[in-house]
C-alpha cells in the first residue's frame, strides 16, 4: 500500500460536464466506457440518489453486460467478466472504518479488476493516486447533476475527446 | 419418521445467529432457542452505515451464541442430530466464519454437516410455524433481497422476479437517510409515515405496469432525493409527507407485482390445493405492507401467510429449520463443501 499516496496528490479538475437528466447521465456512461481500460479505477462520489450507479450502469451496459445491475450496497462487491477483462462494481457505503477494507479483499480488487467504487471516501487512503474520479453534484434543476473529473495528466490525455465534447 | 434435532448457525450477513429446532420434516417444527445478536444499536449514530460487516465481528460473537443457544435449549451434543450453518449467498467472509465454526463442532461431535441456502432458509420458514405446504408463492423483501419465487417443493424453486437494481429494504434505508429519520430505515420510515399524507408528494412506481414480475427501487430514491434536494432544513411535517408518499410507492409497486404473480401462480397451479401467497424478509413486517399485500391475496383467492417477526428477519432457526427438511430428504453434506458468495436458489 506504501506505492499509494493520498488521493488527489497531483490530480487535477479536468472538466465539468453539464448532466440534465438521467439520460444524459448514461450517455456520459457510454462516451466514458469507451476510454477505460483493464484495471482502471474510477471513483465515483455523489449523495444519495446523485446518479452513481446510473453511471455504473450504464458504462457496464456499455462495456458489453446485457441484463441487471444489482445494487452492491448490501453485498460490498459485484463482479462482472466482461470482454474487457474482470470488473469490479464496489459499494463502500457500509464500510465503517478503513481496516473492513482488508477483509473485503480491496487490495486485491484493484490488482485484478477494472474497479468502480461507489462512496471512494471511506477508502480515501487506499486508492491509488492514479485513480479518475468523478463527483456527482447538484445541478440547476431538480434532476440535473454535474460531473466533476479530477484525474492525473494521464486522464487528462485519455478523455481528451470526452472533454472537448463539452461545450 | 423420528423427531429431528438440528443446530443451526446463520452468519451471512450483519447478524450473529444460532438457534436449535426440532420436529419432523413436512410437519411443522418447534424451536427451541433463537439467539441473534444484531448490532444495529451500536451503529445507530452513523445514521445508515449498517452494522458491523467484518467477519471479525462474527468471530468475537459466535462461540457465546452457539452456547447461548444450547444452553436455553436445555440441551447435550448428544441429542443433536445434525449442524445446519448458511453456506451461501452473503459476504463471504461471515459465511466462511459460520460455515468453518459448524464443521469444526462436526468434526468434534462427529454430528453430519448440512449446508444451507439462506434463501431456501428464508423460504421454507413459514414451514417452521405455520401449515404450509407446496406449492406455494413466496414474496421475499428484505435489506438485500426482493424476490418473487414460486415455491414448488423442497429444492424445487421458480424465481419469478427479482430487483433489478436496488433491495426494497435498501430503498427504505436510503430514504430515511436522506430524510434524516435514523436508522434502521425500515421502522423509522413507518414511523414517520403514519403522520404523513401519501399524496403530497409524486413519486414514480417504478415497472409497475412492466411485463414479468421483476422490481426496481433505485429511481423511487432518486426521486426522493430530487425533492428533498440538499435541503437539511426540511420541515417535520414535510418529511412525514415524503415518508407517507415513499411507503405508498413501495406499497403500490410490491401489491401490483405481487397481484400479478398471484395471478400467473394460480394459472399455472390451479385454485384445487389452496392457494398461498407467504410474505418474509424483514420489510415484511411494515404494518401497510403487509394490509396491501394481503388485500390482494384476499381479491384473488389467495391466503396470506406470514412467520412472525423473529423469523422474518436473519435468524439461525430458519436455517435450523431449512437444514432439518434437506437432511431429512438428502441426508448430510460433505465437509469439504466452501462458502459461496453468490448462490442463485433458482434459475
Amino acid at each position: 500500500m506504501a506505492q499509494y499516496p493520498n488521493d488527489n496528490d497531483g490530480n487535477a479538475l479536468l472538466a465539468l460536464i453539464a448532466l440534465a437528466d438521467e439520460n444524459a447521465t448514461r450517455q456520459l456512461g457510454s462516451v466514458l466506457a469507451a476510454c477505460l481500460r483493464p484495471l482502471d479505477v474510477i471513483a465515483l462520489s455523489g449523495g444519495l440518489g446523485a446518479g452513481k450507479t446510473t453511471l455504473v450502469r450504464a458504462i457496464l451496459h456499455a462495456l458489453g453486460h446485457a441484463g441487471e445491475v444489482p445494487s452492491p450496497t448490501f453485498t460490498l462487491v459485484q463482479l462482472y467478466d466482461l470482454p474487457l477483462g474482470g470488473v469490479a462494481h464496489v459499494d463502500l457505503y457500509r464500510i465503517a472504518d478503513e481496516g473492513e477494507l482488508q477483509e473485503l479483499g480491496l487490495d486485491e480488487l484493484l490488482q485484478t479488476h477494472l474497479c468502480l467504487i461507489e462512496w471512494p471516501e471511506r477508502a480515501a487512503a487506499s486508492l491509488p493516486a492514479e485513480c479518475l474520479t468523478i463527483r456527482l453534484a447538484p445541478g440547476e434543476s431538480d434532476q440535473a447533476r454535474v460531473a466533476h473529473f479530477l484525474g492525473n495528466p494521464a486522464w487528462r490525455r485519455r478523455l481528451a475527446s470526452l472533454i472537448s465534447g463539452d461545450g | 419418521m423420528p423427531v429431528l434435532r438440528i443446530l443451526g448457525i446463520e452468519t451471512s450477513c450483519d447478524e450473529t445467529a444460532a438457534a436449535l429446532v426440532e420436529g419432523t420434516p413436512g410437519g411443522k417444527g418447534r424451536t427451541l432457542s433463537n439467539i441473534v445478536l444484531s448490532q444495529l444499536k451500536e451503529h445507530a449514530p452513523y445514521g445508515g452505515v449498517v452494522p458491523e460487516i467484518a467477519a471479525r465481528a462474527h468471530v468475537e460473537a459466535l462461540d457465546r451464541i452457539i452456547d447461548e443457544a444450547m444452553r436455553k435449549a436445555d440441551i447435550t451434543w448428544n441429542a443433536i442430530d445434525a449442524i445446519a450453518a448458511t453456506a451461501g449467498p452473503g459476504l463471504v467472509g461471515g459465511v466462511m466464519v459460520g460455515l468453518m465454526t459448524a464443521k469444526g463442532l462436526c468434526v468434534a461431535t462427529g454430528k453430519p454437516l448440512i449446508a444451507v441456502n439462506h434463501l431456501e432458509g428464508h423460504a421454507l420458514s413459514p414451514r417452521l410455524v405455520l401449515d404450509c405446504p407446496f406449492p406455494y408463492l413466496l414474496l421475499l423483501v428484505s435489506g438485500g433481497h426482493t424476490q418473487l419465487l414460486a415455491v414448488e417443493g423442497l429444492g424445487r424453486y421458480r424465481l419469478m422476479g427479482t430487483t433489478i437494481d436496488d433491495a426494497v429494504g435498501e430503498a427504505f434505508d436510503k430514504t430515511a437517510k436522506l430524510l434524516g429519520l435514523g436508522f434502521p430505515g425500515g421502522p423509522a420510515v413507518e414511523r414517520a409515515a403514519r403522520n404523513g399524507d401519501a399524496s403530497r408528494f409524486r413519486l414514480p412506481r417504478p415497472l409497475i405496469d412492466r411485463e414479468g414480475f421483476d422490481f426496481s427501487f433505485s429511481g423511487l430514491k432518486t426521486a426522493v432525493r430530487n425533492h428533498v434536494g440538499e435541503d437539511e432544513a426540511w420541515p417535520r411535517e414535510a418529511r412525514a409527507d415524503m415518508a407517507a408518499s415513499f411507503q405508498q410507492a413501495v406499497i403500490d409497486v410490491l401489491s401490483a407485482r405481487a397481484g400479478k404473480a398471484m395471478d400467473d401462480f394460480a394459472r399455472r397451479k390451479g385454485a384445487a390445493a389452496g392457494l398461498r401467497f407467504v410474505i418474509a424478509g424483514g420489510v415484511a413486517a411494515n404494518a401497510g405492507i403487509r394490509a396491501s399485500l394481503e388485500k390482494a391475496a384476499g381479491e384473488r383467492g389467495f391466503t396470506l401467510l406470514a412467520p412472525p417477526p423473529a423469523l422474518c428477519t436473519d435468524n439461525g432457526a430458519m436455517i435450523a429449520w431449512a437444514g432439518l427438511e434437506r437432511f431429512a430428504m438428502h441426508g448430510a453434506d460433505d465437509l469439504i463443501v466452501a462458502a459461496r458468495a453468490r448462490w442463485p436458489l433458482a434459475s
